[in-house]
């Protein structure tokens, strides 16, 4: 702050609306250099796409253009995988895990060291708050990598009497809502594991997916041990299909989820799969009121509700539901929306013109289907991408937005009765992914815990995340964890030790 | 005395605790090397399918919260039965043609690998699970849950046949198997070990027939949650594979190798965050 | 003065959790204030002062030099407004009030056997009529934690209640101590009882344990504050107290009364600091705003 930046001084207005207003406090662009044109990486180098063609990224808090990328083809992804294949067969694979670890750690810390960057890179590029990226996102896929760095020198500890070995070539695939951290989620373990990776990022964050591919040549990573292909659906949809690759590792919606599920049947290719979800949320009478209200609020506004795992359907039980619902209304009133650059925003930038309009469809089918919809006033930035906090009431289950997952800040409310009624009403879903349960009563949440079909239950808490736990769904939700012991096995074969 | 005329044994379903002749009134005529006649088996249907899968949703529950030292001592009481019925078993093998020493060898397998996973239910969790030292004021916890209701299309061994269906209900899943060929009559029979090792009606479903005819309707069940296609002919598998995405099965091929790996492909993690306050 | 066991044990079914708390307290305590906001957080933070003195070794000239200093906490900055009040021992309110005479300062006396509690309820009475009638405008007592701690509520509700009587026309601050609590259900519970009791404010610690004000305290507090308004319709300030030092930890407090108790809580009558060192980071922070260039503490007056 200059002090030349002073306002004058509105005497006249009152102290603690002065205050309150919080003037705003911009993280700086200058810290990224965003380069107007970014090339593929393969082989260690960067490349344009085979027949030259590009898309151009864009700012979702300001709807212009930020860069032109490249759009890699099917020739880019068989150069990658081959790229990939060469760097396994000839050094990766072989090589000490205790040397690959050293270049696993080294780039985690080349991401710490440029930790605020990458931060302001992916708020500009996702829309997402900075106070999340900058708290959450980066330190967070620091820590995959640090931590994942660990297991290479010690992969036959992994499964007790079983030899660890590495699968190949991985095809990872990841989504726009945690850019870099689902990329670290998949890399991390991947080439911890000694396998190499061929790495397509969603095509409207690929900003800091590239820049991470810039340190892994600063960290002196061989060349074609990481590649990057960037593109949509159809340089994803090549990837996944190719022959070249041992396994596939998606993060995306079911349906994709599925079209990949399908392109694999009958070959040996593995498959992790982290796909959509409607999280239930369970609040019970006895919870500690205030706490549940922000876990509620931090479980379907945090990243504007684009969280695979998000508590979209809030479930309440019916002596407090009332007061919990107005106490929530309030609360929703004070979140604030706008500038994702802006050190106070609660809730930033929608991350896409389509998926705006598909948010806004869904809280317009609610409204035709009866329900009852909530949005505090809130003033919204005239130019980007951006939606109101919402509360859809008088849900019965049965509505649309009860049932598909909206990907956005559209929280719905139920209420139940007993604790049975509760876990019947969250299982009802054929997602699977997350679950969140408060309550003062230690045996209630254990009762939840092993009832809730979800394979990640939040007790007393919501939406944490650590390199050491495993996160993954069941049923249509996925399959296959990412993150500890238990996701590191899914990059390795075992063969029993006789 | 009569003793010369043998009172020939009826083949038939294992569906929910009970013996149903198929419900399309067909049988699968089995015959024995020298062309013998030797049973009119049960051929199931895919309606006698639908049954076998609603009865092991019914059970599915209640089966995983049974303790897994529950568990592990009622497939120990399969091993029991397979033991006091080894004669048995194998002469159905070796009438339907298996040599004798094979057949042999799968019954003693079969029992061995009961042994092994009635030991392994209350191991499971020591070696699957975890506490998480996540970087935060949480216990976090990882344990194993049953994905639920396994299709099993087995090969046509008993030990791989025993073997699957153990692990699976094991980790507290249950089972619609599908078993035909050279174990058709074996299968036959292990539905009454299992109805008599204390095994909860809807545990194990046991559909004799043609498999090929079945395995179809098992991937395209919404309600199967896991498909292990150990006795699916290569060419097969990427139809049903293909199918059983429509509803993200999980698709596994164990054959019911005695391993961490079997026992893994019929569980998935569940992770529960919990604050635990370290400091004060 | 009325018995309300019941409603009291009542009070004990609202619990907290504490991790939960004390992530949103963080989250709120980091708000990033700047420029106009910051300014006008630092003024709210003079004006809702209550510039302390609690030292054995206090004297009339020491307590003299601090009231000149509350009516001018910057003297090269006029437009500095006055704090709120000034807080001794009894023995020196008639110092104060005296020094303070015909000023919008107030004259807050801690009372009632501070900083313990611990003496008979007729001479904590008897200290509270004393220090109003020297010309205490405000009492700042603790509630017997003993009591407290071992249940009987009615026992401190009825304490508290008596101080509220002895007080008169003067307002009643009551201190939880909380570092003695025990837990945030304690703490919430007994900002309940003391709210219940009649007392104007409620007020986080005593400034002699080491654990007193924190942020998550903070919230837990305003927020059994909001429920009591939403149950009852009164309005109860907020006083903390203790370990408040710099002006950072002032704005982090300030966000998380506005985004609890919303703006019309930040004004004197509803909130205080009660400090002693806080109010020389805060000027030397007005004048980095209004100069640019760092200040020295040297240059500022020992009160």
């Amino acid at each position: 702050m200059s002090h030349n930046e002073e306002t004058p001084r509105k005497s006249g207005s009152n102290p603690a609306e002065r205050f309150a207003d919080y003037v705003p406090s911009i993280e700086s662009r200058d810290i990224v250099s965003i380069r107007s044109r970014n090339g593929l990486l393969i082989d260690g180098a960067w490349v344009d796409a085979a027949d030259g063609r590009t898309f151009t990224t864009v700012e979702p808090a300001t709807g212009e253009a930020l860069a032109e990328i490249a759009l890699g083809g099917t020739e880019d992804v068989d150069r990658a995988v081959a790229a990939a294949r060469h760097a396994y067969d000839s050094v990766w694979r072989d090589m000490p895990g205790a040397e690959r670890a050293r270049y696993l750690f080294r780039l985690a810390r080349l991401l710490q060291d440029r930790a605020r960057e990458f931060a302001v890179l992916e708020t500009i590029d996702g829309g997402k708050p900075i106070r999340e990226s900058r708290d959450i996102d980066i330190p967070l896929a620091a820590a995959h990598l640090f931590h994942h760095a660990g297991w290479a020198d010690k992969l036959d500890l992994a499964v007790p009497g079983m030899r660890a070995a590495p699968l190949g070539v991985i095809g990872q695939i990841t989504p726009w809502n945690f850019p870099l951290l689902m990329v670290a989620w998949k890399i991390a373990p991947a080439l911890a594991c000694g396998n190499t990776v061929v790495l397509k990022p969603a095509e409207t964050t690929s900003l800091t997916t590239l820049l991470l591919g810039e340190l892994t040549r600063e960290a002196e990573f061989p060349p074609g041990v990481l590649n990057i292909v960037t593109g949509a659906g159809d340089t994803g949809a090549a990837l996944a299909a190719h022959g070249g690759i041992d396994k596939v590792a998606f993060t995306g919606s079911t349906e994709v989820g599925k079209s990949i599920r399908r392109a694999v049947a009958g070959t040996p290719v593995r498959l992790t799969l982290e796909l959509g979800g409607k999280g239930a949320h369970i609040v019970c009478d006895d919870a500690a009121m205030d706490q549940a209200i922000e876990g509620v609020v931090d479980g379907i506004f945090f990243n504007q509700g684009h969280v695979c795992c998000a508590g979209s359907r809030l479930l309440v039980q019916e002596g407090i539901a009332d007061a919990f619902v107005d106490r929530l209304r309030d609360r929703i009133g004070r979140l604030r929306v706008g500038d994702p650059l802006d050190k106070n925003t609660d809730v930033g930038a929608i991350n896409s013109a389509e998926q705006l309009a598909r948010i806004v469809e869904h809280v317009e089918g609610a409204r035709q289907e009866g329900c009852e919809v909530y949005q505090p006033p809130c003033a919204l930035p005239e130019r980007g991408w951006f939606h109101a906090p919402t509360i859809v009431t008088g849900v019965g289950g049965s509505e649309r937005i009860a049932r598909e997952e909206v990907f956005g800040p559209v929280l719905t409310v139920q209420t139940f009765r007993t604790e049975r009624e509760a876990v019947d009403r969250a299982n009802a879903t054929r997602y699977g992914l997350s679950a969140g349960i408060w309550t003062e009563k230690g045996s209630r949440i254990l009762w939840f815990a092993n009832h809730l079909r979800a394979g990640v239950v939040w007790a007393n808490t919501f939406n944490k995340f650590d390199p050491a736990s495993p996160f993954g769904g069941v049923r249509e939700s996925g399959f296959g964890r990412e993150g500890g012991r238990q996701g590191l096995q899914e990059y390795l074969t075992l063969a029993p030790v006789r | 005395m009569s003793d010369g005329i043998e009172i020939r044994k009826t083949y038939k379903l294992f569906i929910n605790g009970a013996f149903p002749r198929s419900e399309s009134g067909r049988t699968e005529p089995v015959h024995g090397p020298d062309g013998r006649l030797l049973a009119h088996v049960a051929k199931a249907s895919r309606k006698d399918l639908r049954d076998a899968v609603r009865a092991a949703r019914a059970a599915q529950s209640g089966w995983a919260r049974r303790t897994a030292y529950n568990r592990g001592q009622i497939i120990y009481r399969l091993a029991e039965m397979l033991e006091s019925r080894r004669g048995e078993l194998t002469h159905e093998l070796t009438r339907t043609g298996v040599d004798g020493s094979v057949a042999d060898q799968d019954v003693a397998g079969a029992i061995d690998a009961a042994v092994y996973w009635a030991g392994f239910a209350d191991k499971l969790d020591i070696l699957a699970g975890s506490v998480n030292p996540v970087a935060g004021p949480f216990l976090n916890v990882s344990a194993t849950v049953p994905p639920g209701v396994c299709g099993l299309v087995a090969p046509a061994r008993l030990e791989a046949l025993v073997s699957m269906t153990s692990a699976a209900i094991m980790a507290g899943n249950t089972t619609v198997v599908l078993a035909g060929g050279d174990v058709i009559l074996a299968a036959g029979t292990l539905g009454e070990l299992v109805a008599t090792s204390d095994v909860p009606p809807g545990v194990v479903n046991i559909l004799t027939g043609i498999p090929a005819d079945l395995h179809g309707w098992l991937a395209d069940h919404e309600d199967v949650d896991l498909l292990d296609v150990s006795g699916v002919p290569d060419e097969t598998r990427r139809d049903l594979e293909t199918r059983a995405a429509e509803n993200l099965k999980r698709v596994s091929a164990t054959a019911g190798a005695r391993d961490l790996s079997t026992a893994l492909a019929f569980t998935e993690i569940r992770t529960v965050w919990h604050p635990a306050r370290i400091a004060p | 003065m009325s018995e309300r066991p019941p409603a009291l044990e009542s009070l004990r079914a609202a619990s907290v959790d504490a991790l939960a708390l004390e992530e949103r307290a963080a989250r709120l305590a980091s708000r990033s204030i700047k420029r106009e906001s910051k300014r006008a957080g630092l003024e709210l933070t003079v004006a809702c002062m209550d510039l302390t003195t609690l030292e054995g070794a206090d004297t009339p000239g020491k307590v003299e030099a601090m009231c000149q200093r509350a009516l001018h906490p910057d003297p090269e900055d006029p437009a500095i407004g006055a704090v709120a009040a000034v807080c001794v021992y009894p023995d020196l309110v008639g110092v104060a009030a005296r020094a303070l005479a015909g000023t919008p300062v107030k004259v807050a006396s801690v009372a009632g056997a501070f900083p313990s509690g611990r003496s008979h309820r007729e001479h904590r009475l008897a200290e509270i009529r004393q220090a109003v009638a020297d010309g205490a405008d405000e009492i700042d007592i603790v509630i017997d934690r003993g009591a407290f701690l071992a249940g009987r509520l009615t026992e401190v509700h009825d304490d508290v209640a008596a101080a509220k009587d002895a007080c008169g026309d003067a307002h009643l601050k009551t201190i939880l101590e909380v570092g003695e609590l025990g837990s945030y259900d304690n703490i919430r519970l007994a900002s309940m009882v003391a709210m219940a009791a009649g007392s104007d404010v409620i007020k986080t610690s005593t400034g002699k344990l080491s654990l007193s004000a924190t942020p998550a305290i903070a919230l837990c507090m305003a927020e059994a504050i909001r429920d009591h308004l939403d149950q009852t319709g009164a309005e109860v300030g907020l006083k903390l107290a203790g370990g408040v030092r710099t002006a950072k930890q002032a704005l982090g407090y300030l966000s998380i009364i506005a985004e609890t108790l919303g703006t019309a809580w930040l004004t004197p009558e509803r909130f205080r600091f009660g400090a002693s060192s806080l109010l020389n980071d805060v000027v030397l922070q007005l004048r980095f705003g209004a100069s640019g260039r760092y200040a020295r503490l040297d240059n500022l007056p020992v009160d």
